[in-house]
């Protein structure tokens, strides 16, 4: 039987079933980027994304310039090199200790409890929040504040105290997570390094920090460069919804995302926020590339493409 | 070395008392290593519980403050122990609510309808391109990788599917934008398929004569089981967690699933007074029990995660998330 040189042949079938996806993925996703031309123009609802005057860069540069913007930037950039930081502190911490830990049960066990936030929907956690915050009925004026003879706090108008609430919540939904990818790592070093290690007289913590860490190096640079990568984008959810989108707030919890969506509901701003959406895209797209360079030069085997 | 007997025996001796000596100091060491190891695996579980007391008190906060009594609440305040255990926000939501079961009658549909029509797009897709064989593997690839890179934002889309598709206040805003089909997991079916499906074994069934269409339905999905269940679990999940869907497109509040329904008693305060009680036929009689009432719901929108969980940890830990999606 002859082979066919030619591996590949048209399959009329199997382009059949890339159909539906295709199209799916044309519509939601494809077409939608030319629309983004309406950063461009000074979008009039009569005369629709094609009618519209162009007035180049105008929506960018009142973007830039209002007092706003400093705002939503310094708020997306800040908090996601916080949450960065400290998720990489905390998920690396409790990996190490899952791993350290001797028992069985206890490792299966906890895992499974770190990971039951991260299926909580955000909404779900912004009653949370409030079962804890409420000025009446919260957890912590009446069980906390009140006991220890301290006033109530009234949390949603006090901008000061939610960079840090902000920054527990989102430890509070991602740490499970992220200490489970840290962990898939470091059960995947050779226990023969630690053996080799414990004979020549290792102690615990230099074990750690000698092998364990620099061993899941790669994972730990990948995750930092691709979250990093990301850095103008955030969890709508926790911006918006955890707050109750109380304008006292909005110092400290309006990002690029929640200035988008305010900006839909009213048309006056439409423009600078299609200009901050297509940022968001143009600069995270650039962002990722850049980010998957530097991941190939470390650790091939670790970048995404 | 002058092997005379007399110092081949003192050195034997010798020897004997060496290891001996040695033999005792290890095992101290060992003594005095396990008792460190004791110390630390307390510290380690000391540590890790109190982590997980954080991860699951706040939960308990919530499920307690919906199984207590609406009076007490108020006075006292939401507690991590329900005050007075109370039914009333449960049997407020069964006996008088239509709202609010008819949410989480959508909810659940939209999830079932979505969750099955996300799989079989992604199994349509990621199976071909998983395929050496298909002419053109790459640009279908980059077609969905590169989605995954860069969109056009919320404003584009929604002008799509508002303008041209006219979802707004249909259930099918719930299901199409976005969620249908997801880069991620079609990658990672692609993964699955690549790396489980023997080219052999399409060889041979195409030899014995089977269409492409059969050779999917009757053994790739067979063999597939693993990942379609990983698939049904993550994406049910994305289904009946979404809110945002629900946020931008509908405002018929007829028409809300659980999540939009809480999402707008909480941005909103008077839409519980007035807007839901519209819906409420309460034959209970007693006004709403609204801060226990608010917490019932929010109970009723973290139950089937919580019970789809056991199911799907497994699939989470081990690292199938972080490796199914390289290469």
């Amino acid at each position: 039987m002859k082979k066919k040189k030619n591996q590949t042949r048209f399959n009329w079938a199997l382009y059949l079933m890339l159909i539906p996806a295709f199209i799916y993925l044309l519509f939601n996703n494809y077409i939608p980027m030319t629309f983004t031309v309406i950063a461009f123009k000074r979008f009039n609802f009569q005369k629709g994304i094609w009618g519209s005057e162009f007035i180049g860069l105008d929506n960018f540069k009142s973007l830039f310039s209002t007092r706003d913007s400093w705002i939503i930037f310094r708020n997306t950039v800040g908090y996601n090199l916080i949450f960065i930081a400290i998720g990489l502190f905390v998920g690396l911490t409790l990996a190490i200790l899952l791993d350290e830990l001797n028992s069985k049960k206890g490792k299966r066990f906890y895992q499974m409890s770190y990971l039951i936030p991260y299926m909580i929907s955000i909404t779900v956690v912004s009653y949370i929040v409030y079962a804890l915050l409420s000025m009446d009925t919260g957890f912590i004026n009446n069980s906390i504040l009140a006991p220890l003879g301290k006033e109530r706090v009234s949390w949603y108008t006090k901008p000061a105290y939610w960079p840090f609430i902000l920054v527990a919540v989102n430890q509070w939904k991602w740490l499970g997570y992220n200490a489970i990818i840290y962990y898939s790592s470091v059960i995947s070093i050779d226990a023969s390094y630690y053996e080799a290690a414990t004979i020549d007289g290792a102690a615990r913590y230099q074990r750690i920090v000698y092998i364990t860490i620099p061993l899941i190096r790669s994972t730990i640079i990948t995750m930092t460069l691709l979250q990093l990568g990301s850095i103008f984008r955030s969890d709508f959810g926790l911006f918006y919804q955890v707050p109750m989108d109380s304008s006292a707030l909005m110092n400290v919890t309006n990002t690029i995302d929640t200035y988008v969506y305010r900006g839909i509901k009213s048309v006056g701003t439409l423009g600078m926020s299609s200009a901050a959406g297509l940022y968001q895209s143009v600069v995270g797209f650039v962002l990722i590339l850049i980010a998957n360079g530097i991941v190939r030069k470390i650790d091939k085997d670790s970048a995404i493409f | 070395m002058p092997g005379s007997a007399f110092c081949s025996g003192l050195c034997f001796a010798q020897d004997c008392v060496l290891l001996r000596s040695c033999t005792i100091i290890i095992r101290r060491l060992e003594v005095k290593m396990v008792k460190r190891d004791k110390v630390f695996q307390i510290i380690d579980h000391l540590i890790l519980f109190v982590v997980m007391l954080f991860c699951i008190l706040p939960l308990l906060l919530l499920f307690s403050s919906s199984f207590s009594n609406e009076a007490a609440i108020i006075n006292k305040g939401y507690h991590i122990l329900p005050r007075s255990f109370d039914l009333t926000a449960y049997q407020y939501i069964v006996n008088g609510s239509s709202g609010i079961l008819r949410s989480y009658g959508i909810s659940a549909v939209i999830t079932v309808v979505g969750t099955l029509g996300n799989m079989v797009f992604t199994v349509l897709y990621a199976y071909p391109i998983s395929r050496m064989d298909l002419k053109g593997r790459t640009f279908f690839s980059f077609f969905l990788f590169f989605t995954m890179l860069f969109n056009g934002g919320l404003i584009p889309t929604y002008m799509m599917w508002t303008n041209t598709f006219h979802i707004k206040n249909s259930y099918l805003a719930y299901i199409l934008p976005n969620l249908l089909v997801n880069g991620f997991y079609v990658i990672m079916a692609r993964n699955f398929f690549a790396a489980n499906i023997p080219a052999a074994l399409l060889e041979s069934a195409k030899i014995d004569g089977a269409g492409e269409f059969r050779i999917l339905r009757d053994i790739v999905l067979p063999m597939s089981k693993p990942i379609l269940a990983t698939l049904g679990l993550f994406v049910s999940l994305n289904y009946w967690n979404d809110w945002q869907n629900g946020l931008y497109y509908i405002s018929n509040d007829k028409m809300y699933t659980i999540q939009v329904l809480l999402n707008r008693m909480l941005l909103d305060t008077l839409y519980m007074q007035q807007g839901l009680a519209k819906t409420m036929h309460s034959s209970i009689g007693a006004s709403m029990p609204t801060a226990t009432l608010k917490m019932a719901i929010a109970v009723l929108g973290a139950i089937p995660v919580l019970i789809i969980f056991p199911f799907i940890s497994q699939y989470l830990s081990g690292g199938i998330v972080v490796g199914a999606v390289k290469g």
